[in-house]
């Protein structure tokens, strides 16, 4: 493949390419990002492609591995083109009539189909599934269109075009007036004016600098920037180019978390393909633009997520947070100049490029532009991730996308932000999403973790599970997070424990003061921020822990009892049979009654009694009725 | 080198280009309490006893005046009721390592904090680094250093070093503001053999 080296050979051969495309040829796109292979995609791949091989239809049908398209609830997934059939939960036993019934004989198979769970309506199309149809998919919407180990999937998509312009067309000043003009906020949690980070580093004159992305996605539940990288790293790494052209820096690094192996091995195959093509390296586009990018694997740290961390730990350091002043704009990498941003980040910039920085600044709020990938998880029908213009309700999320919450179940709280985050209860679903609003609302945008809680969560044990991440996770160099962090811990671990005690509520709050001034940097500053947001929205809970041992959630343990109430028990023996401390005594027409000091909470009683008896409850705060004497318990 | 005009505690100060609050505020006879700061090491950050507020461009933040570069217009309080509480705070959490520390007992009683607020800790250590700092910075030997992360943070001597550097050293031991340095010491001793018999006096008792 000889190099590309102009404008005019890059279109050449994106015209080419296209040329040598039937787009009326059936083709299969399997997503085969980390979700669904975990989820069997690998052996519905190879199901195709033996069946295909089998029916000898190789030169007839396509087969497209692509990265994750987000509805990771109904996965493994495929489309199949050109009708954009979608079907869901694919099994490798569906592969044989799949391409005789729907590739081959153009019906459509219902059962692998959306169905709305309300109306009942099926979605034949991709785009007609109401998760998919009210999203606004600009950077996830190409994961299906490409196989990200295929440089000329995304050429036929258009990619490398912006890069093309930016080298040919803007150049450096007119490049970073648009990124400013478009009004793009940082993507991974900090939601600085990305131009205006590109401005300081361009404007410190060195002679040496830097340009890298920060892919330490560390936030629980967070996988936006996995999905970017495994399905699309070649836009990322346009965006790179483009910023490191306007910037003046001709090294680059792609800084990735070391639990991202598929995300690490497809940058790696990206980088190598766009070398070839010449994407990278000497005379990119037979422009005199140099640059060279190199991958970074992390090693298990989510510190390293912060900007001075992860260039301590690039230098290979300790990954210890840095004081700023001085910030990575003016001195970082090596003491020189860096601009380090978000996947997503980076993955908006050929939007930007490509369409203009007013069409860009169309779509969103007054303060936040454009579209941001959630990870919508938690207590929703629908988890994956969703792609929205910055704005829609939380509301909208929730329920138009995310299909409202299983179970019957009551909706609580929905977090943002990871652990530096907060929660919005129901009073504030008809919040416009944006990085102003969050911050507000006493939460942030953070990198865009949302997690959906329902009746069942428990706001204290909530708290804690963030502050426990983050006692394990902080670098533990300065006083108010390392000691501060641990304090506050112990005190919300107590208080689950029903050992909560009157002035502990003060204890955190004036801890959480500590932190959230004093600490180095944002780790510990936003540790607090969990606790303090499920305080200020349900400080009930708290204080049913502390002053009537009672757990509103009835998820604590050791302040919930499991009770069998004798009116509906059958004694049918079911949950008997599951007691594995063996804590319920009684039997056949003998009703049935848990021994409190033996029982571990475990709740199998609860799943095994029939529904139609409903006899066993939870309860919490109050004392558990005496049982039934035992000349009572017999069942007529 | 540019100068700069800040405002410390209502004091109009000038300081060079790239001079931290602290010593901009040692310039007028202002001090601000500091624990991981020593003369010849770089500034740290670790212990943040140092605090102060600062206001700038309308926004106001709580930062470290060791490290903090001073700013043009940069307003600093290095007193005010909110620091008081964060030193005192920083400085229990402290106490409840090194409860007999006389540094922290010292500053313990400007700021009224409480040795016994927080439950005792197993590890004397409150990671000031001087120790760490002192032998990697002046000594250039890197014979101790930090291991693990978070609250299961801890100093090590490395054995085979320690074993080469430290017996007629030992400069870090004044450092330590906790016995937690000589605890290190002891454990590293037990597994490194002292240096075969010289003519050199021993330092105790000649």
């Amino acid at each position: 493949m000889p190099r590309i080296n102009s404008c005019a050979e890059l279109e050449e051969l994106r015209q080419e390419i296209l040329s040598q495309r039937d787009p009326n040829k059936p083709c299969i796109a399997i997503c085969t990002g980390s979700g669904c292979i975990a989820l069997g995609a690998a052996d519905v791949v190879t199901a195709f492609k033996d069946e295909i091989k089998e029916q000898g239809l190789d030169i007839k049908i396509d087969i497209r591995e692509t990265g994750c398209p987000g509805f990771c609830e109904r996965g493994p997934l495929l489309v199949i083109y050109p009708e954009e059939t979608c079907y869901l939960r694919v099994k490798p036993e569906d592969v044989k009539e799949i391409i005789t019934e729907t590739v081959l004989g153009k019906k459509v198979i219902d059962r692998l189909l959306y169905i709305d769970p309300e109306t009942d309506e099926k979605a034949v199309k991709e785009s007609e599934i109401p998760f998919y149809k009210n999203q606004m998919r600009l950077l996830i919407g190409d994961n299906i269109k490409i196989d990200p180990n295929s440089i000329e999937d995304y050429l036929a998509i258009g990619g490398y075009s912006a890069l093309a312009k930016a080298l040919f067309e803007e150049g450096p000043e007119k490049i970073i007036a648009s990124v400013k003009e478009s009004g793009l906020r940082g993507r991974g949690g900090g939601g600085f004016p990305a131009g205006l980070k590109w401005e300081f580093t361009r404007k410190t004159s060195a002679e040496t600098k830097y340009v890298i992305v920060n892919a330490d996605e560390g936030d629980p539940g967070a996988f936006m920037d996995r999905a970017l990288l495994e399905g699309n790293p070649h836009a990322v790494l346009e965006g790179l180019l483009i910023g490191a052209y306007a910037i003046g820096a001709r090294e680059g690094y792609f800084y990735v978390r070391e639990e991202y192996p598929l995300a690490v091995e497809n940058v790696t195959k990206a980088l190598k393909q766009a070398e070839e093509y010449g994407f990278l390296g000497k005379n990119i586009l037979g422009s005199d633009f140099n640059f060279t990018v190199q991958i970074h694997q992390g090693a298990g740290a989510f510190v390293c997520g912060e900007e001075t961390a992860l260039i301590m730990s690039l230098e290979g350091h300790v990954g210890e947070p840095k004081p700023r002043p001085p910030f990575p704009a003016v001195k970082g990498l090596w003491g020189k100049p860096t601009n380090i941003n978000n996947v997503e980040t980076w993955a908006n910039i050929p939007l930007i490029i490509n369409q203009g920085a007013d069409a860009f600044a169309s779509v969103g709020t007054e303060g936040s532009k454009g579209t941001k990938i959630f990870a919508l998880v938690g207590k929703v029908k629908n988890t994956g991730l969703v792609e929205v213009p910055m704005g829609i309700t939380l509301r909208d999320i929730v329920y138009k996308i995310g299909g409202g919450l299983p179970g019957g179940k009551k909706f609580k709280a929905v977090q943002t932000g990871g652990p530096a985050g907060g929660c919005m209860p129901e009073s504030l679903l008809d919040m416009e999403v944006d990085f102003d609003q969050l911050t507000k609302a006493g939460s942030m945008m953070g990198s865009g973790g949302m997690i959906v809680l329902d009746e069942d969560t428990c706001m204290v044990d909530f708290a804690r599970y963030f502050l426990n991440f983050l006692a394990d996770e902080s670098c533990g160099k300065c006083v108010p997070c390392r000691e501060g962090v641990k304090q506050m811990l112990n005190i919300l671990t107590n208080i689950t424990l029903g050992k909560g005690k009157p002035g502990d509520l003060e204890l955190l709050e004036e801890l959480a003061e500590v932190a959230g001034s004093s600490a180095l940097c944002t780790l510990g500053k936003g540790a607090p921020n969990p606790a303090l947001s499920t305080l200020s929205h349900f400080r009930d809970e708290y204080e049913a822990h502390i002053n009537e041992g009672r757990c509103a959630a009835l998820s604590c343990k050791e302040l919930i009892a499991f009770y069998i109430d004798p009116a509906k028990c059958k004694a049918c023996g079911a949950c008997i049979k599951d007691c594995a401390p063996e804590a319920i005594t009684g039997g056949k027409k003998v009703i049935h009654v848990i021994d409190q000091e033996k029982c571990t909470k475990c709740g199998s009683c609860l799943e095994a009694c029939p529904a139609a008896f409903g006899a066993v409850s939870k309860m919490s705060g109050e004392p558990v009725p005496a049982a039934l004497p035992e000349e009572s318990r017999n069942l007529g | 080198m540019s100068e700069i005009l800040l405002q410390i505690d209502g004091k109009e100060v000038a300081a060079e280009e790239g001079t931290t609050i602290l010593v901009a505020a040692q310039s007028v006879g202002v001090s601000i309490p500091t624990l991981c700061l020593h003369e010849k090491l770089e500034p740290y950050g670790g212990c943040r006893v140092c605090s102060v507020e600062v206001e700038s461009r309308g926004r106001s933040s709580v930062v470290a005046a060791c490290l903090y570069p001073v700013e043009k217009d940069l307003v600093v309080t290095t007193r005010t009721e909110k620091l008081d509480r964060i030193r005192k705070s920083l400085l229990e959490m402290m106490l409840a390592h090194a409860p007999d520390s006389e540094p922290l007992l010292e500053l313990a009683e400007e700021y009224g904090a409480d040795k016994d607020r927080f439950e005792k800790e197993a590890s004397f250590c409150i990671h000031c680094g001087l120790c760490v700092r002192y032998c990697t910075e002046v000594k250039k030997a890197n014979a101790l250093g930090f291991i693990n992360r978070g609250a299961k943070k801890e100093i090590s001597f490395i054995p085979e070093i320690a074993s080469k550097e430290c017996w007629d050293c030992k400069e870090c031991f004044e450092l330590c503001p906790t016995s937690a340095l000589q605890a290190a010491f002891v454990l590293i001793e037990a597994l490194t053999a002292p240096p075969q018999p010289t003519t050199k006096s021993c330092h105790s008792c000649g």
